[in-house]
């Protein structure tokens, strides 16, 4: 113990860079982090984006709205119907398009199982950054039944394109009351596993538990949002702040916790899913009867004037702000992206922590790197 | 506050503001450049405004001038601006950052910069965010010609 006090005195370290990325798995896709680092400590973390950068804003400008829906897919794809759902409502919002309420609940159960299942991903990636591997086979697991109810009715899995302007692209298939209804026994079932499996292990616990601390203030100054600012007693949530679409009729809590600690935002997480089950559950047994696509007109024109609309993706606050000069493509089109908000906060995080909770970290804010770069 | 109130205390605070109420759901201001700053501290501190919550900062090209557009919220208060600020000087648009004021700013800056070519006086570390760092030429920008875009043709 002497020798260690002896050689702590003597020997100068010195501080030094090191890359982590592009291509580490813990990154969750292709985005790299200059750290400057005292020993393990870590000093300084700074984000280099836009290794997927595609230009979706600029494109956006050259096409026509019902085209640029298309595009959002490809922002989060994790959380793909409610970008496109956030499209859909700018433009029926901007021009007067009513869409009655089979469109509107039909959206809802969408965006709730799109919710589940990303967080499911989440989940399973989270337990194999802090080192369960087991976590990933089960959370895709059960991921895999969300998937294959969004292929039976929407043609594709990932990225659904089903939201169009005034209303959805195919009406729901014969078996997707069944099956979500299937899922959700099924799920509450399997969700108490999770728990069983990773919240409670000692080891995952203390490799969360007071680390990586934001207060409500930090949270708020940053302009995070979604379930990471929620986990620091921020509360956020568009669909009971700005309900839309069908968030109006239906009953859940806004989880919130207060520790703002890695587990915290883990917890939120988790939560969630339970309260997107109960909605879909409210829902699933009576949906309305009608068109589940209301007749618009075949070129779209927003009217001139600026317009956002707000929702609440798996990951935060997605915006769409759009500048029109009554033309049928937008003047400037800006999406505000909530895992670009979150980004701020990760600097503050890793103050004095060490690389490993650097990963423990970057898994709790839950980014999509391709809804970064935009 | 509604917007007839919210006009009322900022009005108060400079003779050099512009309030304009069509065309958005939110009350506009548009504020000169030199006094960024000064009315951004004031819209965050006071506690009648107490907009402390940046939401979103989007660079614009309206042709002519180059703009930045701050969508800022209160989290107590509950009501959401636009702050409005251009200026004409498209060679060296350069504008007071915010990003201590609202540390939501310091990459979306960066961003306006990437895009637009604006800069920020006072920025920390302001950068190439997404494209190259030898990229030629503000890609966002109306006048920007790119020959190799087949949605432009």
């Amino acid at each position: 113990m002497g020798n260690q006090q002896f050689l702590a005195d003597k020997i100068r370290t010195q501080e030094y860079h090191l890359n982590m990325g592009p291509q580490h798995p813990a990154t969750h896709g292709v985005m790299r982090m200059v750290l400057k680092l005292d020993g393990e400590e870590i000093r300084d973390v700074e984000p280099v984006m836009g290794y997927i950068h595609r230009s979706i804003e600029k494109m956006s400008e050259h096409i026509t709205y019902k085209q640029i829906i298309h595009l959002t897919d490809r922002l989060d794809y994790l959380s793909s119907h409610q970008n496109n759902e956030a499209v859909a409502l700018l433009v029926e919002k901007a021009t007067g398009i009513e869409v009655n309420d089979r469109i509107k609940v039909i959206r809802t159960i969408m965006s709730e199982l799109s919710r589940i299942a990303s967080h499911q991903l989440w989940w399973a990636v989270m337990g194999m950054d802090t080192g369960a591997l087991t976590t990933f086979f089960y959370g895709f697991r059960d991921r895999e039944l969300i998937n294959d109810i969004f292929e039976e009715t929407c043609g594709s899995r990932l990225t659904m394109n089903y939201s169009v302007i005034g209303g959805v692209r195919y009406d729901l298939h014969e078996n997707f009351v069944k099956r979500v209804k299937d899922f959700i026994v099924h799920f509450r079932k399997k969700l108490p596993e999770y728990d069983q499996l990773l919240s409670n292990n000692v080891i995952f616990r203390k490799r969360t538990e007071g680390i990586g601390i934001l207060t409500k203030e930090q949270v708020i100054a940053f302009g995070m949002n979604g379930p990471t600012a929620r986990a620091s007693g921020f509360v956020c949530d568009i669909r009971k702040k700005i309900p839309y679409s069908a968030y109006d009729r239906v009953h859940f809590e806004e989880i919130m916790a207060t520790e703002g600690d890695a587990f915290a935002r883990y917890k939120v997480r988790i939560l969630e899913m339970w309260e997107s089950m109960r909605i879909i559950e409210q829902l699933i047994d009576d949906i309305p009867e009608g068109e589940f696509k209301v007749k618009t007109k075949a070129v779209i024109k927003l009217p001139a004037g600026e317009h956002l609309q707000r929702v609440e993706t798996a990951r935060g606050d997605f915006g769409v702000y759009a500048i029109s000069d009554g033309k049928k493509n937008p003047f400037r089109l800006k999406f505000r992206s909530p895992s670009f908000a979150n980004m701020h906060g990760l600097n503050k995080m890793s103050e004095g922590t060490k690389i490993a909770d650097l990963v423990v970290n970057f898994s709790t804010i839950d980014v999509v790197v391709p809804d970064i770069d935009r | 506050m509604t917007n007839t109130e919210l006009k009322e205390v900022i009005g108060s605070w400079s003779e050099n503001l512009n309030f304009v109420e069509e065309g958005s759901e939110f009350l506009i201001v548009e504020v000169p450049a030199a006094e960024l700053r000064k009315i951004a501290e004031k819209l965050k501190t006071d506690a009648n405004t107490a907009f402390d919550y940046m939401f979103s900062l989007t660079g614009v090209d309206y042709g002519e001038d180059l703009g930045l557009v701050f969508h800022i919220e209160s989290t107590t208060k509950n009501h959401m601006i636009e702050l409005k600020v251009k200026t004409s000087d498209r060679e060296n648009p350069n504008f007071d950052s915010v990003s201590d004021i609202w540390p939501a700013a310091y990459f979306n800056e960066s961003e306006a910069y990437d895009f637009f070519g604006i800069k920020f006086n006072g920025h920390k570390n302001l950068r190439r965010i997404f494209l190259d760092e030898n990229w030629i030429g503000w890609p966002m920008r109306k006048d920007y010609k790119d020959e190799f875009n087949m949605l432009t043709r």
